[in-house]
């Protein structure tokens, strides 16, 4: 077989399980791919000794039949993930030569499940970012170009690299995590599947924390069926993360029949925002027509806070990140700032702090600061939890009133260039998760698709959003939309 | 709701990032983009409601209070920038 790092993963489980490949054979295809494609700046820590080994040992086990879904397939891990003996920084200066001496638990049951790590993925620094501008390691690359012209565009963010190493085909799959937006965001902007799972469905444990109540990993795949795939292998309760569910994990794959028949599905009228490209409008009517011809119930609906959850976002992400970035002090790992002769335990607090963050998550740690201080807790931060509360009762009431799943676009625009955004204020920046931010704030499962190419040949998403708990049935939907779509489109290859 | 340089400088030392004294007027000013952003909160009646906590409704679990885990200074120790004989090193703290 030719071109093995193209397959997705069901593809390759399937060709892995006839005998018609070997696990060494797609990862070597792989890092082959890998190498050649340094220009995307996704792969920012290559394993190749972990992923031959791995490789050998999954096809051992598929020889003896005994196979689990993830067994032998080569997949990206974002850097956010600790992984034991492998450098884990979240893109972060003040982490450069942190080597964790555990792995998180979703790498390890991906690990568990005979999956092959290929190295680490580039992402914005500790997550904080739409555009993968603020690692350490230099801007991720977009496989996509513009049909007119070769600017540099953004994979977006903060799962960047894995975004960009999904659609180049440098693996077969990859993990994100979602804080803001953080999977679906960048699936968008790079013509890929990106879920976020219900909070609590993944364990956080050995994930960088941004904000700890609203983080969530999830897979970054090639179709809505892998992503089913690799969610089930990430999912499950952990002892170890008090905040993870003990729920069963349901066969997602089997779930996917694509019959939607008499589900209902909500269209949001605060999403229709102003000034939102028409391309974006059509695309989401274009979805609509698709699902009602499958079947569906088209509803609309009104989610009434949707204008307040980013200012409460922003509050929130930034309060949490304040206090879960207070560890990176150069005591216990990490960066420590060059003293001088008389400097004290405050000076080196504050020049390893300076030194080691970048400007955004600089910006962020003091936003959150300020919002927790003695004067403010009340008016900012308290109040922010209240809307937020208000923001999870526009879904609950929706979803009593019979909605199965809600249909969104994903982002407000296309990928733009890397650089475009850097003399706006950050503010600007932060609209571009304006569609997915509500989803964390109310800890539902988001799941972003490919819809469409825009006038200048770049992916569009849609997103739709689902009831707690229920990714299998969000998946089934998504799978339905993604039959109607057909959404093939690869980027050209040019690096 | 404005933040003016020495609030800015007063944020910064709480959050233990150093900020050069030239550097607080541009930070002054990108926190007061951000806050007149957060503003809008303001228009929202919260009265009555009560700020979220969890966003799933769930007891956390408790383990049993045992030793469970522990024996592992060295691993511990292993990304420390100072360590010295089974220790934290960090520069001088008490005269």
């Amino acid at each position: 077989m030719s071109d093995l790092n193209k397959l997705g993963l069901s593809e390759a489980r399937d060709a892995l399980r006839k005998g018609e490949t070997t696990s060494v054979e797609l990862t070597q295809a792989c890092l082959t791919a890998i190498d050649k494609a340094d220009a995307l700046n996704a792969f920012v820590h290559k394993t190749p000794e972990i992923a031959l080994e791995r490789a050998a040992a999954a096809d051992a086990r598929l020889k003896h039949g005994e196979a689990p879904a993830m067994c032998g397939l080569p997949v990206g891990i974002k850097d956010l993930f600790c992984t034991k003996g492998v450098a884990s920084q979240a893109a972060s200066k003040i982490l450069d030569g942190f080597v964790p001496e555990y792995e998180s638990t979703v790498s390890q049951q991906l690990a568990d499940n005979g999956a092959v790590m290929l190295g680490k993925l580039n992402m914005d620094e500790f997550a904080m970012g739409s555009s993968n501008e603020t690692s350490t390691y230099g801007n991720a690359v977009s496989p996509w170009r513009r049909s007119t012209e070769a600017t540099p565009l953004t994979p977006g963010g903060s799962s960047g690299g894995s975004a960009a190493a999904v659609a180049a085909d440098l693996c077969l799959a990859a993990t994100g995590t979602d804080t803001g937006g953080s999977i679906r965001q960048p699936a968008a902007f790079t013509g890929t599947v990106g879920i976020k799972p219900t909070y609590g469905r993944c364990s956080r444990w050995g994930v960088v924390a941004f904000a700890s109540s609203l983080d969530q990993a999830g897979p970054m795949t090639k179709s809505v069926r892998d992503a089913a795939i690799m969610l089930e292998a990430m999912s499950g309760h952990d002892p170890k993360d008090s905040t993870s569910a003990d729920l069963a994990v349901p066969n997602f794959e089997a779930m996917l029949t694509g019959d939607i028949r008499g589900k209902k599905i909500g269209i949001p009228k605060e999403y229709h925002m102003e000034g939102m490209p028409a391309e974006i409008e059509k695309l989401w009517a274009e979805g609509t027509a698709m699902l009602k011809a499958a079947g569906a119930e088209i509803v609309d609906i009104s989610l009434p806070h949707t204008k307040y959850a980013l200012p409460a976002y922003y509050v929130i992400a930034p309060a949490e990140a304040s206090s879960n970035l207070a560890r990176y002090d150069g005591v216990r790992y990490g960066n420590r700032a060059t003293l001088e002769a008389g400097d004290g335990i405050t000076e080196m607090y504050e020049k390893t702090r300076a030194q080691g963050f970048g400007d955004e998550v600089k910006r962020r740690v003091m936003v959150g600061t300020y919002v927790l201080s003695a004067g403010f807790y009340d008016a900012y931060y308290n109040r922010a939890r209240r809307v937020r509360s208000l923001i999870k009762k526009d879904f609950e009431n929706v979803f009593a009133a019979g909605v199965d799943a809600i249909l969104t676009p994903a982002t407000p625009s296309a990928a733009f260039g890397l650089g475009e955004m850097s003399d706006a204020d950050p503010v600007a920046m932060y609209l571009l998760d304006v569609f997915t931010v509500t989803v964390n704030l109310a800890g539902l499962p988001g799941i972003a698709l490919p819809a469409g190419l825009d006038s200048q040949g770049l992916p569009l998403g849609l997103q739709l959003i689902g009831r707690p708990w229920e990714e299998g049935d969000l998946l089934n939907t998504a799978y339905a939309l993604e039959q109607s779509t057909g959404f093939v489109a690869k980027p050209g290859k040019w690096w | 709701m404005s933040i003016d340089q020495n609030t800015a400088a007063k944020v910064a030392k709480l959050a233990r990032i150093k900020v050069e004294d030239d550097a607080l007027p541009a930070l002054a000013a990108e926190f007061n983009t951000i806050l007149d952003f957060i503003e809008q909160l303001n228009e929202v009646d919260v009265e009555g409601v009560e700020p979220m906590t969890s966003v799933t409704p769930q007891r956390l679990k408790r383990r049993v209070d045992e030793v469970n885990d522990g024996g592992q200074q060295d691993k511990v120790l292993a990304n420390a920038p100072d360590a010295r004989e089974g220790f934290f090193a960090v520069p001088k703290v008490v005269e």
